[in-house]
């Protein structure tokens, strides 16, 4: 790369570029984890035992070698041998040879295999010992491979998403009323109450976060509401603070000197003219709370205390993944990129807005 | 200078009496006890555990009890390593993490100064560039990811260093874990230290050094000191950071520090465990924020004169 195209890589870098390409990120990804699990053609949950760990790839599932090894296992189930025309062709035509008659119940086993569609007799030979019989293969792609369940990743991953989105805008809400609440009514009241309300912030910051929301899940059970409950009073403090400030600064413009004046009640003041003139920095505030709460689920469903299968969360789909990485990279790969780009994204925008409400940070 | 240590101390004693409370008895309220197992226990015997470890009384008197022997510096017995005492546990684990953590905050503190510093002060595209790319990897890179990555590439691929135990401390043992806890820590250090040192650079007093002809040396010294109070405030976070990565680290890495304990402890309903595993997490940031407070005092003279 010439150092041009370095410079100008680095100077969109920090300009509205990251801003429309997180944007435009943040959508496709909320967007696919909505509607993505239904549009798949695999459930979430759903296991395909003859699929055990499959790489992603393009091509559908199966291969005539996995079609072959599928037919060699069914026949030894079933006890007879098996003789195949090619896999190539929409139906193949599968020859069944056994020293007994064949009992029809056992052709139940293709339909059961994730591999062949039912089987069809055509024709019967030697009282039975030989079978004809015609079976089509089922194509199944798995974009982003199989876990070790033989489920398949890409729909786990957006189911995934679904809830770690759910999670971290649940309890970014939580955190955004009691905080907004909290702050406003502090930094309005000024005064005795003003300093308690922010003592009592000052006390809840020395509290050990993380420590305390794995007590809560832990001991009250992994519920999911609990979770986002746990999440959510932990990180209204920032907000709190960052409101409390706001409003000192709002509290004596005019506008707010003429409403008091004509006898609007407190709360009506605070509804009507202190939250609305701080949405800007709120949401810029809010955007960063949300990857903050992202992060944190990821990290309780980590160590195995969040979200219980078979949902999933992206934080369980990633300690998956470290437990098979050697074998297969790519459980760990997906779900963390998954995961960081989102964060990434939710950082951006935050950032930039947080740079254009307050212009001396940047 | 007397007067803010002794203020400070006096504040931080009410918040350790909320911590106390709140996780003595959030550990009571919660469904399920320490000697519960699959199968039950002989009535007698469960009547007998409760009574040796004083689970009997009712819990006002229970809590007096606790508060009482913490202070007199006990942490209890643990209910789970039925032969040790919390105390017993601490006195290996802490050492452990203290060294762990400590080791972490100096390499972040060395690495993200020096790297910030050096993009404020050359403004080479590849420098700030690669300052900017730590960033983005601290942001969207979780320490949980980095272990297992490491774990995969040191010790597995490339067999240069352990994969994972404490081995007494020997050093080899200790680099992924200090990578993995420094790393994020590096990317906001470094953050901040390119930011505040990049204004204090721009700002009229040194530019007036400057004209004076100083050398770079000394116009660096005057604007790094300046520069400094960003970072000191936010080592209380570090610190609160480090304390939550070593969950994951001492988990992965399989080290027996107090991270690991917390998570075993909160899983087998130890109570007196996980309560001082939590008493002395909030011990250690407010007495790593008072730190904080003082140094800002000695660098900053507007506090001190307050």
């Amino acid at each position: 790369m010439s150092e041009s195209s370095v410079t100008v890589i680095a100077r969109a870098g920090d300009g509205r570029l990251t801003l429309k390409l997180s944007l435009a990120f943040l959508a496709f990804i909320a967007l696919a984890c909505i509607v993505g699990p239904s549009l798949s053609p695999h459930d979430y949950d759903h296991v395909y035992r003859d699929y055990v760990l499959v790489p992603p790839s393009f091509t559908a599932h199966p291969t005539s070698t996995e079609a072959e090894a599928a037919l060699a296992a069914l026949a030894q189930r079933m006890r007879l041998n098996a003789q195949a025309s090619s896999f190539d062709a929409a139906r193949t035509s599968v020859t069944l040879t056994s020293n007994k008659p064949i009992d029809l119940r056992s052709l139940r086993l293709f339909e059961r295999s994730d591999v062949f569609a039912p089987a069809q007799v055509v024709g019967t030979q030697d009282e039975g010992r030989v079978l004809q019989i015609e079976v089509a293969l089922r194509h199944q792609t798995f974009l982003f491979g199989t876990d070790s369940n033989g489920r398949d990743l890409l729909t786990r991953l957006l189911i995934a998403g679904r809830i770690s989105l759910a999670v971290g805008l649940l309890a970014s809400l939580v955190a955004l009323v009691i905080g907004v609440a909290w702050g406003a009514v502090a930094g309005y009241a000024g005064g005795r109450v003003d300093q308690l309300m922010m003592r009592v912030v000052e006390i809840i910051y020395a509290l050990p976060f993380v420590f305390f929301v794995i007590v809560l899940v832990v001991l009250f059970g992994r519920n999911f509401i609990l979770i986002f409950v746990a999440i959510g009073t932990v990180e209204w403090l920032d907000m709190a603070r960052i409101v409390r400030g706001e409003t000192l600064s709002i509290k004596h413009r005019d506008y707010v000197a003429a409403a008091e004046a004509l006898g609007v009640s407190p709360a009506a003041i605070l509804k009507r003219h202190v939250v609305p003139n701080m949405l800007g920095p709120i949401s810029a505030y809010a955007t960063l709370i949300v990857a903050q709460v992202i992060l944190l689920e990821s990290f309780v469903s980590f160590l195995g205390l969040g979200v219980q299968e078979p949902l999933t969360s992206w934080g369980l789909l990633i300690a998956d993944g470290t437990r098979m990485m050697q074998s297969s990279v790519y459980l760990l790969v997906f779900p963390a990129a998954a995961l960081g780009m989102t964060l990434a994204a939710l950082n951006g925008v935050g950032t930039h807005f947080r740079e254009a409400f307050d212009p001396p940070s940047r | 200078m007397l007067r803010l240590v002794a203020m400070r101390c006096l504040a931080a004693v009410p918040t350790l009496f909320i911590i106390v409370t709140l996780s003595f008895f959030l550990m009571r309220l919660a469904p399920g006890g320490p000697f519960d197992t699959e199968r039950g226990l002989d009535p007698e015997i469960a009547q007998n555990l409760q009574r040796i470890y004083r689970l009997d009384l009712p819990l006002p008197a229970q809590y007096g009890l606790y508060l009482s022997s913490l202070l007199h510096g006990d942490f209890g017995p643990s209910f789970h390593w039925r032969d040790f005492s919390v105390n017993d546990l601490f006195a290996h684990a802490m050492p452990i993490s203290l060294r762990l953590g400590g080791e972490a905050l100096g390499v972040s503190l060395l690495c993200g100064i020096g790297l910030g510093v050096l993009a404020a002060a050359r403004r080479s595209t590849a420098l700030s560039m690669l300052a900017g790319g730590i960033a983005f990897l601290g942001i969207a890179v979780p320490s949980f990811v980095i272990a297992p990555v490491l774990q995969l590439v040191f010790g597995l691929g490339l067999r240069i260093l352990p994969v994972g135990g404490w081995n007494d401390g020997a050093w080899q043992n200790q680099v992924l874990p200090v990578a993995t806890l420094a790393l994020p820590q590096i990317a906001i250090v470094a953050r901040l230290a390119q930011a505040s040192f990049g204004q204090s650079l721009a700002s009229t007093h040194i530019r007036t050094l400057r004209a004076f002809g100083l050398p770079q040396r000394h116009i660096f010294l005057h604007a790094g000191r300046a520069a400094m109070t960003p970072i000191l405030s936010y080592l209380g976070s570090a610190a609160a950071g480090l304390l939550t990565g070593s969950i994951i680290v001492e988990t992965t890495f399989g080290i027996p520090g107090m991270g690991r304990y917390f998570v075993d402890g909160a899983l087998g309903r130890d109570y007196t465990l996980v309560m001082g595993t939590v008493i002395v997490v909030a011990l250690l940031v407010i007495v790593f924020n008072l730190i904080v407070d003082l140094t800002y005092a000695l660098i900053d003279p507007r506090i001190r004169h307050e």
